[in-house]
């Protein structure tokens, strides 16, 4: 069913409230950060003004029923990603501080000097500088697999660097800075048969794409609830239960023991083992409310409506005579992020001149340099898309874009 | 708010036409700076002749506000003697924080990059060839 994107607009009061120069927000930065449906806002409000209360601690109502809402929202996730079980949902801060976690958790306490663990070259910080981390610390040893010419996972390369000395393979669901899909359910089956686990970055791909972490079979999943609607300062590590048991803890404090003495303690069981401290009450209900709405919505109907919108963009701006592309050309196994360069124009400028129409991109890096060291560049901009995009911010970017030139014409770098 | 404010005649005439842009045959001070958030960067190459900046050339990559700052910034120094060039980095601090700055009239080429700072995300840029050179004026010293 194609979405009624007037009716979406309208359900997020950011567009109601963000005009500026007397121009409506075009907000192609969902890459970074979605906006937010009013029933999320009202979700988060009214926990604070009627059901306020701490979690897993109190006999008291309040707290009752904080609980009993703060856990329903783990079994939402939990089929919303097709997870065995709640008890395998942890809640984190984001999707940054999954990946640290597995990174730290796992990494620690089951790899050795000289293992192995492969990246992609399109992954983000988060997925670079945690396993550094791990290798300052014990010596493992990372391996990148290449792109291809055109821009996509490289399954050949990938085939060649596996073997048995890697112990994780952590790849990102969707290139937030080309778009680019790997096909993540081949390289969990590649990599378990070498006997490698498999931490899939889902920051960009859960949220326009969900998952289905049981037919994909990957061991690990992160992603964050405020690319997805939902709040900040909420994400989620997917683990498979058998993992979670054999990792070491987290943080230590409230919550994640099960007993404390002066001189030692036990931990909880999953997932509160990785749960320590008052938790992001507030955060996480309008995290569960997100999910809702975009049940409600339909993932199919996202997918199906980002789907059109790749085609056109991809159509546009590959006519548009001045604009470089960066990532693949064609609309399969590719979200809608598109980091592009226009003329000779820095993308700090374009940024700020497109900014001026009140169009939100990003301009920079995309905490990807590695990547832009590929890319042989040193930044690009970047749109990327939502299910609140149209195709008219399709057409107001490629005009204002055009537009933009006479500000700083006869540019000659 | 005008894009004008950003993109002044003198900017885009600096970002299109940079003075003082390349490497020199010699030089006896050479500053590097890079700005993390955008990857810009820049290398300036001094000389200092009795107390005189008697030259300052510029290259890098960047944007038109990083690289026009630059250009605007050789012109302003050559020619001054140390003290001098102190001011005209605190002059330009001043101008970039949005402060009065009563000298800065007569500095009209510097002057024109008041407009940033309704533009908050770009005042690094235009911050960056200024306080990469910081520490070779201030410094006084030979690196
Ligand atoms: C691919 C990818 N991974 C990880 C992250 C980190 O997510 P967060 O900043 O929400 O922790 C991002 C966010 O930009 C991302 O795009």
């Amino acid at each position: 069913m194609p979405l009624d994107i007037e009716k979406i607009k309208s359900d997020f009061p950011i567009f109601r409230n963000a005009h500026r120069n007397n121009k409506p927000l075009v907000y192609l930065d969902s890459a970074a950060t979605a906006h937010k449906p009013q029933c999320v806002i009202d979700a988060e409000s009214r926990f604070y003004s009627e059901d306020y209360g701490t979690v897993r601690r109190g006999i008291y109502f309040l707290s009752a029923m904080a609980t009993e809402k703060y856990e329903s929202v783990r079994k939402q996730i939990a089929e919303f990603i097709q997870a065995g079980s709640p008890a395998e949902i942890v809640y984190t801060r984001g999707a940054t501080e999954s990946i640290n976690l597995v990174a730290r958790c796992y990494g620690e306490s089951q790899l050795k000097a000289g293992d192995e663990i492969i990246l992609s070259e399109f992954e983000h910080h988060s997925n670079i500088v945690p396993w550094l981390m791990l290798r300052d610390r014990i010596g493992v040893k990372l391996v990148y697999v290449r792109s291809t010419r055109d821009w996509r996972f490289d399954m050949d390369d990938y085939a060649d660097k596996l073997s048995e000395r890697t112990k994780i393979v952590s790849i990102t669901g969707m290139s937030n800075v080309l778009g680019t899909m790997p096909d993540l359910k081949a390289i969990t089956a590649l990599a378990h048969a070498k006997g490698a686990k498999v931490h899939i970055d889902g920051a960009q791909l859960v949220p326009h794409m969900g998952i289905n972490v049981k037919f994909l079979d990957c061991d690990f999943l992160s992603f964050s609830s405020h690319k997805m609607l939902g709040p900040t300062g909420v994400g989620v590590l997917y683990m498979k239960r058998e993992l979670g048991d054999i990792m070491s803890p987290w943080q230590g404090g409230g919550d994640m023991i099960e007993y404390v003495q002066f001189d030692g303690f036990t931990t909880n069981e999953l997932p509160y083992k990785f749960e320590a401290g008052t938790p992001n009450m507030a955060g996480v209900i309008g995290f569960g409310k997100a999910i809702e709405y975009i049940n409600s919505v339909g993932l199919i109907n996202i997918m199906m409506h980002e789907r059109e919108t790749t085609e056109y963009v991809l159509r546009r701006m590959l006519e548009t005579e001045g604009i470089q592309l960066y990532g693949p050309t064609t609309a399969e196994n590719r979200g809608s992020v598109f980091s592009f360069n226009y003329k000779d124009l820095h993308s700090h400028d374009i940024g700020s001149m497109l900014d001026f129409n009140n169009i939100a991109i990003r301009a920079g890096h995309h905490c990807a340099q590695p990547l832009m060291g590929k890319l042989g560049v040193i930044s690009t901009a970047r749109a990327s898309f939502y299910l609140y995009n149209s195709k008219e911010d399709v057409n107001i970017l490629i005009d204002a874009l055009q537009q933009s030139e006479r500000f700083l014409k006869n540019a000659v770098r | 708010m005008q894009l004008d404010d950003l993109y002044r005649e003198v900017i885009v005439d600096h970002y299109n036409h940079p003075r003082n842009y390349g490497k020199p045959e010699k030089w006896d001070i050479l500053v590097e700076g890079k700005n993390p958030v955008c990857g810009d960067e820049i290398k300036i190459y001094i000389s200092v002749k009795d107390d005189i900046v008697s030259d300052v050339h510029f290259e890098g990559k960047g944007c038109s506000i990083s690289i026009a700052s630059a250009s605007v910034m050789t012109e302003s120094l050559i020619g001054k003697n140390l003290d001098e060039a102190k001011l005209a980095l605190s002059d330009f601090n001043q101008i970039l924080r949005g402060e009065a700055c009563e000298r800065c009239e007569e500095l009209s080429d510097t002057a024109a990059f008041q407009g940033v700072t309704k533009f908050p995300v770009r005042i690094k840029c235009a911050l960056l060839p200024w306080k990469t050179i910081e520490s070779a004026i201030n410094g006084n010293g030979k690196s």
